[in-house]
């Protein structure tokens, strides 16, 4: 138990120009929203990004209105060329997961709040907080540069395998220029989330007000400290295998390019590099940043669904060792990628027990979510809905891993529409079911006013049919051998498949519209909605002891002390069935952490 | 609503399941000596992961539907056997289902991967390159000419590399764009990359391999039907990666010696 606040945290003064109140600013909670917005112009361009690539997929020769203008000789005409879908897909998978499933649910939401649940005035280093937002936010401008300058941005996906990343525009459209800004891009956005890592982590550990014991922190608080941990290690090793990667292509060096390479008839002056150390180091990272990006989402289904039920979780502690064992066996399994990759084929069985072991605790969480339910007086609202919906999708993406986590099986579905489904719903879906429970949950707070509770079904309902229809077919894509990657499918094995690309293709515009209803209700709630009050989910952990929205230093000069565990719900006190871990007041309960 | 909920989400659980149960998109027919045993894997897996699925989503839903917007002083109360027993119940259970899935996996995989092909095996070389696979077969003499990347040409053929000047034992080799092999014959397929990554997948052989840069790589099978099949590149490798593929051609021996005499002929 800490009370280090008064004298750990670096106090500053309340902003009085705009530039540091809206801009530059040092508050936490301006950070988590400047997060926020650059997820949601992140999500909107990833997502208009599927809407090509689904369209081309569906209808091949289809000219898509205005695409002529983002890149005359990618799509005259608006008819996407087969390199250019590369070059959008590579670019849509970027977005989507460095900048919306690991900005959202852990930099902008962990931002806001991590530091009030904890009963801080802000992070430790305020000035390494803002550095990590605009560090994000270059990041993200030089990705999207990409598409403008040189021959685009480059077609080698998000996993940007070498060779084909280091040997430059000889490989094709986006492979030099493209590559460099990629590069940039990520070792820039490394940097970023390694800041953030930092003060997350710091935070937690040397922030807690009186009382606030570990076992007291909220669900949220330990998966933000859990994600930190894991972003600390993940992306301080992918930062370097960037940079090397740009080294390749402007110094001579031969990281990733091995001797006797010929492309279009002319030996490339590298040698001696390994191809398959940038598997290695790109996936040490890349298995972990899947649990980056669904762990946060753990963390706030819990926290949604205890105050939802008005119970707590059966078990807190097995969910918080649960979410330490996935993160600690995630990077234990990132053989898993490469299991036909050519490395030593012994190491894939190695790879693949872990793999196997890491569903026991995915499954304890599920079987503690889905069991606490039981005897629960559930309240149905947007944000609940979104929590169960994850719980649905995380049960669907999840049990697909029991297959590819098998190397004779891999054999079969490696590089199929099977992998697509199984991390788009595990990993995709599902953590952006948890960014909008987030949002409907934690809007009040963040911005004063409640959001539209009619919109916001309407967009659960359209999301949660929506994101079935389009992802369950791809898992039977590929298990009838749909490979991945593929711009159209010319070949006689795949036209029998193609009514299935349509129906998803359509599946997916629709789905993708009903995205906007939820664009329309943030911005119109925002500036529009009903005020808030201070506390209108009858909730117990700190963000909602102060004010709506907070001042600028959280508690109004006051450090608040910690009487009780997070969810003291079914409890009989002077407010209802609920005693908020800031109130003195003595309830007859059945255990409280100490 | 959450009555609504709970039957729509048993709605796409069963909906979900149907296609599977019904096979009505699977992998092509095996014709591969080894391809059972994936099979196989495959099927115990399936019925495994979908028991889970089901029942997952199936209690999810009975819960919704029984403790939804109950009154406001309707008695809370917890499962009875708390979280003890279910962390007991998913290492038993999943614990169980992790250990015989990864015990006979193990199966499938060494018998493609951890034993070597049999000392008759037919070798033959494959490379990829952006965009097309080059096959080699290794003449009467039986042993492959050296590869020289510096002399590789597409405008003079000499898309492998060969020194057919200097090498004796390249002079009899056979370089084709199509795979053909006979029936019934275990193949030793030694695969390398001219440029960057690429891949080798016919699904109906059950066999998906990378290709990778300044490393060789080996295969063996035996197809077990005679057809043509379609030889994919699975691993992204640059604008023409979707349309890289080649045929592998099934033959009875006779076919497959005629085939080749006739390959040999126009060398």
């Amino acid at each position: 138990m800490h009370d280090m606040s008064a004298h750990a945290v670096e106090h500053h003064a309340p902003p009085t120009t705009f530039i540091r109140k809206y801009v530059f600013s040092l508050d936490h909670k301006v950070i988590g929203k400047q997060y926020y917005g650059l997820a949601l112009v992140a999500a909107l361009c990833g997502m208009a990004l599927s809407w090509m690539m689904r369209i081309h997929l569906g209808w091949t020769n289809a000219a898509i209105p205005g695409l002529q203008l983002l890149s005359k000789n990618g799509a005259p005409g608006g008819v996407m060329t087969p390199e250019y879908y590369l070059q959008l897909m590579t670019m849509h998978g970027t977005i989507m997961v460095f900048f919306v499933l690991t900005t959202a649910p852990f930099a902008a939401f962990g931002n806001f709040f991590l530091p009030i649940q904890v009963g801080a005035e802000d992070m430790p280093f305020p000035r390494f907080n803002m550095m990590s937002f605009w560090v994000t936010c270059v990041a993200f401008v030089v990705l999207m540069s990409s598409f403008i300058l040189g021959d685009g941005p480059t077609l080698g996906g998000w996993t940007q395998y070498a060779p084909l990343n280091a040997v430059g525009s000889i490989a094709g459209p986006g492979q030099g220029l493209g590559v460099i800004l990629w590069m940039t891009s990520i070792a820039l956005f490394c940097i970023g989330q390694l800041l953030g890592s930092l003060n997350f982590i710091t935070t937690t550990l040397d922030l807690r007000v009186k009382g606030m014991s570990l076992m007291r922190l909220p669900m949220t608080t330990w998966a933000w400290f859990i994600t930190s941990c894991m972003g600390l290690t993940a992306f301080s090793v992918l930062m370097p295998a960037c940079i090397l990667v740009i080294l390749d292509h402007v110094a001579g060096t031969s990281f990733f390019v091995s001797s006797n390479e010929v492309i279009n008839d002319q030996l490339q002056p590298h040698s001696g590099g390994s191809t398959l150390l940038w598997q290695h180091l790109f996936w040490f990272f890349g298995h972990p940043e899947v649990y980056i990006a669904i762990v946060p989402g753990i963390g706030i289904v819990s926290h949604i669904l205890i105050t939802s039920m008005r119970k707590p979780m059966l078990s807190q502690r097995v969910l918080i060792y649960c979410m330490g064992a996935l993160a600690v066996l995630s990077y234990m399994v990132y053989g898993h990628h490469m299991f036909v990759s050519g490395m030593n084929p012994f190491s894939a069985l190695a790879f693949s027990f872990p793999t196997l072991v890491i569903t026991i605790p995915a499954t304890i969480v599920v079987l503690i979510w889905v069991f606490s339910l039981y005897g629960a007086n559930l309240r149905i609202n947007a944000a609940s809905l979104f929590a169960l919906g994850f719980i649905s999708m995380f049960v669907s993406g999840g049990v697909s891993g029991f297959f590819l986590a098998q190397p004779s099986i891999d054999i079969m579905l490696h590089a199929t529409y099977f992998v697509v489904g199984h991390f788009h719903m595990v990993m995709g879906v599902a953590a952006m079911f948890g960014i909008f429970a987030a949002t409907y949950f934690w809007f009040p707070k963040m911005f004063g006013r409640m959001m539209n509770e009619t919109l916001g079904r309407i967009h659960f309902w359209l999301s949660f049919v929506g994101t079935y229809c389009i992802f369950m077919p791809f898992h039977y894509l590929g298990m009838a051998g749909n490979i991945r990657r593929y711009s159209s499918f010319p070949d006689d094995y795949l036209q029998p498949l193609i009514p299935v690309h349509q129906w998803i293709t359509v599946a997916a515009l629709i789905t993708g519209a009903a995205q906007l209803i939820f664009v329309y209700n943030l911005i119109h709630s925002r500036f529009w909605g009903k005020p808030a009050p201070d506390n209108p989910w009858e909730a117990t952990s700190l963000e909602w002891s102060t004010a709506t929205p907070p001042p600028w230093d959280n508690f109004g000069g006051k450090h608040p002390v910690v009487y009780h565990d997070p969810y003291q719900y079914g409890v009989k006190s002077s407010v209802g069935d609920y005693v908020m871990q800031a109130s003195p007041e003595q309830v007859q309960t059945e255990h409280d952490e100490k | 609503m959450a009555k609504f909920f709970a039957v729509t989400i048993i709605v796409i659980a069963i909906l979900s399941a149907i296609p599977i149960v019904r096979h009505t998109w699977e992998a092509p027919e095996d014709i591969s000596t080894h391809g059972y045993l994936i099979d196989e894997q495959m099927s115990e897996t399936m019925a495994e992961a979908g028991i889970s699925f089901l029942a997952a989503q199936f209690i999810l839903a009975i819960f919704i539907w029984m403790f939804s917007n109950r009154s406001r002083d309707a008695k809370i109360k917890n499962f009875p056997g708390g979280a003890k027993v279910l962390v007991i119940a998913a290492v038993l259970v999943v614990g169980v289902e992790v250990l015989a899935l990864g015990v006979f996996g193990v199966k499938a995989w060494a018998d493609q991967y951890l034993t070597p092909p049999s000392a008759g095996a037919m070798p033959i070389q494959v490379q990829a390159g952006q965009f097309a696979f080059y096959f080699r077969y290794p003449g009467p003499d039986g042993t492959f000419g050296p590869l020289h990347p510096e002399l590789i040409n597409e405008s003079t053929q000499n898309y492998l590399g060969l020194d057919l000047d200097h090498d004796q034992d390249s002079k009899d080799d056979i370089v084709t764009a199509e795979m053909a092999i006979p029936v019934n014959k275990e193949i030793h397929l030694l695969m390398h990359a001219k440029d960057v990554g690429h891949s080798f997948f016919v699904r109906e052989l059950r066999v998906q391999q990378d290709f990778v840069p300044g490393l060789d790589v080996s295969l063996h099978f035996t197809a077990t039907k005679i057809g043509k099949y379609e030889i994919v590149c699975t691993q992204l490798c640059g604008l023409g990666h979707y349309n890289m593929k080649a045929y592998l051609y099934v033959y009875s021996q006779q076919d497959f010696d005629n085939w080749l005499k006739k390959e040999q002929a126009m060398q």
